[in-house]
C-alpha cells in the first residue's frame, strides 16, 4: 500500500468517524428538545391542576406574569419545588433543559474536534463552553 | 384576561410567530416580544426572557436537521462564537442597567433595520467566490463547500474578511444579549456579504449561532429571576411547533406576498415601538 492510499484511508476513517459524531449532536439537539417540551406542556397542565382558580379568576393573572411574581430562579429553590411537584416548577426544568442543549452541543464538539486532533478548533471550542458557563456565574453575581 | 385565556392566546401567537419566523429566517423573539408587551402589556424584561427561550427552540429544532445536510459550517460557526457570546454576555450585563424605555427604543431600531434588510432580500444577489487573499480563513481552513440541492452539484466557497466578521459579531451577540432576539438579520448580512458565503450557508451557520448566543443569556436572565415559567412556557412551545410545521407547509406557500405583507407590519411594529419608547 502506498503512503498515498494509505494517508487516504485514514482520513476517510476520520471522515466518518466526524460524521457519527454529527449525527450523534443532531439526535442529542432532537432529544433535548422533545425531553423539554414534554417536561413544559406536563408543568403547564400541572400548574392549571394546582391552581383552579386560574380557569376562571381574572385578577389571577397578573400575579403570575408582573414582576415579583413567584416562580423558582435558584438551582436549590427549584429542586426543592421539583420534589413538591409544583407545575411552575416543571416549567421551569424543561426551559433550563431547552438552555442547555446549545451548550451541550458545544460541548460535544469538542470532542469532534480532538478526534480530528485539530488543536487550534479544541482550544476555540473550549473558549467558547467557557463563555457559556461563565454566563452562569455572571447572571448570579449581580 | 383569566391566566387560562392568556396562556391560549400567548400560545397561539407564538405558534403564528414560529411559522413566520421559519419562513423568513428570522427567530421568533421579533414577533413575540411586541405582542407581549403591546398587546397583554408583559413588563419588557419578561417578555425577552420568554423570547430568548425561544430563539434556542428555534435554533436547536432547525440545527438537528441542518447539521445533517452539512449546510452549516461548523468551524466558522466555532469562531464566530466567540465574539458573539462574549456580546451576549456585554448586552445582557447592559440590560440589566439600562431602562425599559432605551429596550423600546433599540428595539425600533434593530427592527427597522431588518426590514430593511428583508426588502433587500427580495431581490437577492448571486453568490460569487472571492479572490481577496485570507491569511485567518486559510489559518484556521474555514473554506469548504457543500451539496446545493437546487443546483444538483457541490459548491466550493473560500471565506474571507474573519476578522471584520468577528467584530460585527460581537455587535451582534451584544444586541442579542440586551433585547432577546436571535439577531439572525444582522448575523446573516455578516457572513453574507462580509465573509462572502453563500447565502444558504450563511443562513444555516446563523441559525445554528443563534442558539448558542442565546444560551449565553439565557443564563444571565434565568439567575436574574427574568424567565417566568407561566409565560415562557406558552411561547417556547408554540413557537417550536410553529417552526417545525412552518418549515413543512410554508415553502408551499411562498411568494414575495406573504414577504410585502411581513415588511408592512414589521414597519407598523416597529413605529409603535418607538411611540412607546418615545412616551415612556
Amino acid at each position: 500500500m502506498s503512503d498515498e492510499q494509505a494517508f487516504s484511508r485514514k482520513a476517510s476513517a476520520i471522515d466518518a468517524r466526524v460524521r457519527r459524531v454529527e449525527l450523534t449532536i443532531s439526535n442529542l439537539l432532537r432529544g433535548g428538545v422533545l425531553l423539554s417540551l414534554g417536561l413544559i406542556v406536563v408543568g403547564t397542565a400541572v400548574t392549571f391542576a394546582q391552581h383552579p382558580r386560574y380557569f376562571s379568576e381574572k385578577a389571577e393573572l397578573q400575579q403570575v406574569i408582573t414582576p415579583g411574581a413567584n416562580f423558582p430562579h435558584a438551582i436549590g429553590e427549584l429542586s426543592v419545588e421539583i420534589r413538591q411537584l409544583r407545575g411552575e416548577a416543571i416549567v421551569t426544568l424543561g426551559l433550563l433543559v431547552l438552555i442547555a442543549t446549545p451548550v451541550v452541543r458545544v460541548a460535544v464538539s469538542i470532542f469532534a474536534f480532538i478526534y480530528q486532533g485539530d488543536r487550534v478548533f479544541t482550544l476555540i471550542t473550549a473558549a467558547v463552553l467557557g463563555l457559556l458557563l461563565l454566563s452562569l456565574v455572571l447572571g448570579r453575581v449581580e | 384576561m383569566t391566566p387560562l385565556q392568556f396562556v391560549l392566546l400567548v400560545f397561539s401567537i407564538s405558534l403564528v410567530a414560529g411559522a413566520l419566523g421559519s419562513l423568513l429566517g428570522l427567530g421568533g423573539g421579533i414577533i413575540v416580544i411586541p405582542a407581549l408587551t403591546l398587546l397583554f402589556h408583559v413588563d419588557i424584561r419578561y417578555a425577552i426572557g420568554a423570547s430568548i427561550v425561544s430563539v434556542i427552540a428555534t435554533s436547536s429544532g432547525a440545527a438537528a436537521a441542518y447539521v445533517r445536510d452539512r449546510l452549516t459550517n461548523l468551524r466558522v460557526a466555532m469562531v464566530l462564537e466567540l465574539a458573539t457570546t462574549s456580546g451576549a454576555l456585554t448586552g445582557a450585563y447592559l440590560a440589566g442597567h439600562l431602562g425599559g424605555r432605551w429596550l423600546f427604543i433599540i428595539f425600533g431600531l434593530v427592527l427597522g433595520y431588518s426590514t430593511l434588510m428583508m426588502v433587500r432580500k427580495l431581490n437577492e444577489p448571486d453568490f460569487v467566490i472571492s479572490n481577496k487573499p485570507a491569511p485567518w480563513a486559510d489559518f484556521l481552513r474555514l473554506h469548504s463547500s457543500y451539496f446545493d440541492e437546487r443546483l444538483g452539484h457541490e459548491v466550493a466557497y473560500r471565506v474571507t474578511s474573519t476578522r471584520i466578521g468577528l467584530g460585527l459579531m460581537y455587535v451582534a451577540g451584544a444586541i442579542s444579549g440586551l433585547l432577546g432576539i436571535g439577531s439572525g438579520a444582522l448575523k446573516v448580512p455578516a457572513m453574507d456579504l462580509a465573509m462572502h458565503m453563500p447565502m444558504k450557508v450563511s443562513t444555516a451557520t446563523s441559525n445554528f449561532m443563534i442558539g448558542v448566543t442565546a444560551a449565553a443569556s439565557a443564563g444571565v436572565y434565568y439567575v436574574r429571576g427574568e424567565i417566568d415559567p407561566f409565560i415562557a412556557g406558552p411561547v417556547a412551545v408554540g413557537v417550536m411547533l410553529g417552526a417545525v410545521g412552518g418549515s413543512y407547509v410554508l415553502p408551499r406557500l411562498r411568494g414575495t406576498t406573504i414577504r410585502l405583507v411581513f415588511v408592512v407590519v414589521l414597519m407598523w411594529i416597529s413605529a409603535e415601538m418607538f411611540r412607546k419608547g418615545f412616551a415612556g
